[in-house]
């Protein structure tokens, strides 16, 4: 048994998703464990987005069922949730490929809009607030401190008060990381998060994503071409290609897996034929 | 300072230049002050044209500031520059103020003389150059001894305290010197731009700050007024009683509304909450028995003053009980403050909720619905809040308007005032409380003032009346609105929440919504 099969934070169980006439992911499965970096990887158009739309609740699967377990051993079955509760309830975050911040709204408003629901209770429903009664003011000092400590983790505390539409590419892309992150989740689901990075962005997301898993003990799910941040970082893999898993293993596993390098990661002309002949081309 | 070494040459161009452009501005004002004439005919008034008078005086503009630009200002030093600075922070010379104080003087004299000889044209004019004059020096002067304050500062600060102190001042200014001022239309008119003033701030809250397209927006103020009116004349209730009742009448409407067409986004949205406020107008012309149809219903009482009417006779009215002399000047004044009061509550309630969760979270939705629900934010909860309270606001406006009129048809609650409403919160500035006021008191105020402007009739002729092109100047400022500053006259957005140093964000970065 492997390891994220021993207690695993994210069962996904023959997750079909059609699109009229088109099976955009078929039958897949997979296990994500409580404190891995997982990766889905795959050629274009493979269903790995889509994958990823029916775990965060963007698309509703045709088949199949999604479970995330909480620390409690309550489970989740995030098909069933409606979008806002696979946040809010399951505690599943996530980022975009093409960033969505709340781009004329400033770093720190796009924190504490991802501290929305802790907000909401601690301000009574706003009545409370608007009256000036109950612990709004210290839920609010405790929000800011937590969004600071978030902007302290990617560096960009010197840009809280800058509207996040403002911000460089790379570091829109972090705001992004730190306000998932805001809304304390169990699993961070990550959409390319090394896509439009320079090598310098690219290595500081490494050490970011390592610091998520390590010292807060947060799975990651993502999605990546950059093999250099997959291979570097990854605990488990899994591929899919035209919809279907054709690999799920370690990162060594995978490297070494001919029908993913055939798919996939490709190999040099010479060694071609060889490979050809052990996929049965 | 103008440099005297240049060659007479080189001065020519721009010294031709700004002659042209004053004898172009010369052409625009004399070809009506002085290129028409009305003549009283056997048939009845006609316009004789006076071409040659008109060129004289155009050519007199050109080739006198042609030599005064060449011989007397060397043309470095257009005639503009004064002005402009009164609108800038740049220091004065001594020159600056000659060709202010000389203007001043001269537009002084000819309102002196315009009074005398009676030519009404000239009289607006020159009242104009001295307004404009004026506001030029007041703000110059508030720059100049408060040189931190933003402008937006100054506006509010200026606009609250007029706003308060106006009437009192006028009322107590009139009855000292007995100017014979037309206060109660001085006090309708600003009743009637407070009340459009709270239904933009109200409207504000669901299209500035939620980016929901509402167009039907005038239902909630019917059913507001309806509420009041049906509860005054059936059960007898008092205004102050029924407000809070109208309110969240109108609430709870905004949110059975909301939650069928709320799934709608953008442009579907803005059709079906159209079509909303057309069948509440409907429902209230057709439902006879209760609203009484198009008869409409009378008799809605005003509001008391602690219990105490505003009346001629009765037991305890406000004159009798504090003593003074009974004038209906004292209800109008007691409704102007009661509708003040109710848009700085429209107004601090939006403020307040900006800064709470609840606010921040509609302006994410107006940023991004997608991002808002992975936040795990509700987004159906929170845009009903913005249709619920936003249409709370037009309620208690809706019932305030009963109570003034006295009487209400579905007449008053016609799709024009809706448009009239969104115009307001657009060309102000989505999301931006003091560009929503500027707007409505420029909007309805100016037209409105612009109807009884006698020098415009001089001009134009007798039959001339501007508030039937009213529409046009509402197109035309649409127009310029949309050209020059396509996000509203203020569409800077300020940050709710700061860490170390707030600033303005770029209009260019805050979306419209779209949700």
């Amino acid at each position: 048994m492997k390891r994220w099969q021993q207690d695993p934070l994210l069962r996904v169980e023959h997750l079909t998703m059609r699109f009229g006439g088109l099976t955009a992911v078929d039958d897949v499965s997979f296990d994500a464990g409580r404190h891995d970096i997982t990766a889905l990887i795959g050629p274009n158009g493979a269903g790995k987005t889509t994958v990823f739309n029916c775990i965060t609740g963007f698309y509703k699967p045709t088949e199949g069922l999604i479970e995330l377990r909480q620390p409690d051993g309550e489970a989740f079955r995030l098909e069933q949730l409606d979008d806002h509760d696979i946040n809010a309830r399951a505690r599943v975050a996530r980022t975009f490929q093409n960033i969505r911040l709340f781009q004329g709204m400033t770093v720190l408003e796009n924190l504490m809009v991802a501290q929305h629901n802790v907000l909401m209770r601690a301000s009574g429903l706003t009545i409370g607030a608007l009256l000036g009664l109950g612990g709004f003011r210290q839920a609010e000092t405790e929000a800011v401190d937590f969004a600071r400590y978030w902007l302290d983790r990617v560096n960009l505390i010197s840009r809280a008060d800058i509207p996040a539409g403002e911000l460089p590419y790379g570091d829109q892309r972090r705001v992004e990381i730190a306000r998932a992150m805001c809304t304390r989740p169990l699993l961070l689901c990550l959409d390319e998060p090394a896509a439009g990075l320079n090598a310098r962005e690219s290595d500081e997301l490494n050490d970011l994503l390592h610091s998520i898993r390590e010292q807060d003990g947060i799975a990651i799910l993502l999605i990546e071409h950059d093999m250099s941040v997959v291979m570097r970082i990854s605990d488990h893999i899994i591929v899919l290609d035209h919809g279907a898993k054709i690999a799920d293993g370690t990162t060594e596993e995978v490297r070494n897996d001919p029908q993913v390098i055939a798919a996939y990661l490709g190999v040099p002309d010479e060694e071609l034929p060889a490979v050809e002949r052990e996929v049965n081309l | 300072m103008a440099e005297r070494s240049t060659s007479l040459g080189q001065r020519l161009g721009p010294a031709l230049l700004d002659s042209a452009l004053a004898a172009i501005i010369a052409f625009a004002l004399f070809s009506l002050l002085l290129g028409l004439r009305t003549v009283d005919n056997v048939t009845g008034l006609t316009l004789q044209p006076r071409p040659v008078l008109l060129a004289v005086a155009v050519g007199i503009v050109f080739f006198g500031r042609l030599l005064l630009n060449l011989f007397v200002w060397h043309a470095e030093y257009p005639l503009t520059v004064p002005f402009a600075k009164l609108f800038s922070r740049a220091p004065f010379e001594r020159r600056d103020l000659m060709v202010l104080g000389g203007t001043a003087l001269a537009a002084a004299i000819a309102l002196a003389a315009s009074f005398i000889f009676g030519s009404a044209g000239v009289e607006l004019v020159a009242a104009s150059v001295l307004a404009f004059l004026g506001v030029g020096i007041v703000r110059r002067a508030i720059v100049q001894f408060f040189p931190d304050l933003p402008y937006a500062r100054i506006f509010t600060i200026g606009g609250i305290a007029f706003a308060v102190l106006f009437p009192i001042c006028a009322y107590l200014l009139d009855k000292a010197f007995g100017l014979g001022l037309h206060l109660r239309y001085m006090f309708d008119l600003s009743i009637l731009v407070l009340t459009y003033v709270m239904l933009g701030w109200g409207l504000n809250i669901v299209v500035g700050l939620a980016g929901l397209l509402d167009l039907g927006y005038v239902a909630f103020y019917a059913v507001g007024a309806y509420t009041f009116a049906l509860l005054a004349t059936h059960f007898g209730l008092g205004f102050w009683i029924c407000l809070p009742i109208a309110g969240a009448a109108a609430a709870l409407w905004g949110v059975i509304l909301g939650f069928p067409v709320l799934r709608l986004r953008g442009d579907y949205l803005a059709i079906v909450t159209l079509a909303f406020g057309e069948i509440v107008r409907i429902v209230l012309l057709n439902w006879t028995e209760v609203t009484n149809g198009p008869n409409g219903i009378s008799g809605i009482p005003n509001p008391t003053f602690f219990g105490l009417p505003f009346t001629v006779r009765g037991d305890v009215t406000f004159a009798g009980f504090f003593g003074i002399k009974y004038d209906p000047l004292q209800g109008m004044i007691f409704l102007y403050y009661v509708i003040l009061a109710l848009a700085f509550l429209t107004n601090f309630v939006t403020l307040k909720l900006r800064r709470l969760p609840i606010g921040r979270a509609w302006e994410a939705l107006r940023e991004d619905q997608i991002a808002c629900k992975s936040l795990g934010i509700n987004t159906t909860i929170t845009k009903l809040t913005a249709f619920a309270i936003g249409a709370m606001f037009g309620g208690l406006a809706g019932s305030f308007f009963a109570t003034r009129q006295g009487f209400i048809s579905p007449e008053s609650f016609t799709f024009i005032e809706s448009a009239i409403i969104l115009a307001i919160v657009v060309l102000g500035g989505m999301g931006s409380q003091l560009g929503v006021a500027i707007a409505a008191v420029v909007m309805v105020g100016g037209f409105e003032a612009l109807r009884h402007t006698e020098g415009l009739q001089s001009i134009f002729g007798h039959g001339f009346d501007p508030a039937l092109y009213r529409m046009l100047l509402f197109g035309i400022a649409m127009v310029g609105i949309m050209v020059w500053r396509p996000r509203g006259l203020i569409g800077t957005r300020s940050p709710t929440i700061v860490l170390d140093e707030a600033r303005p964000i770029d209009a260019d970065l805050v979306r419209e919504g779209r949700a």
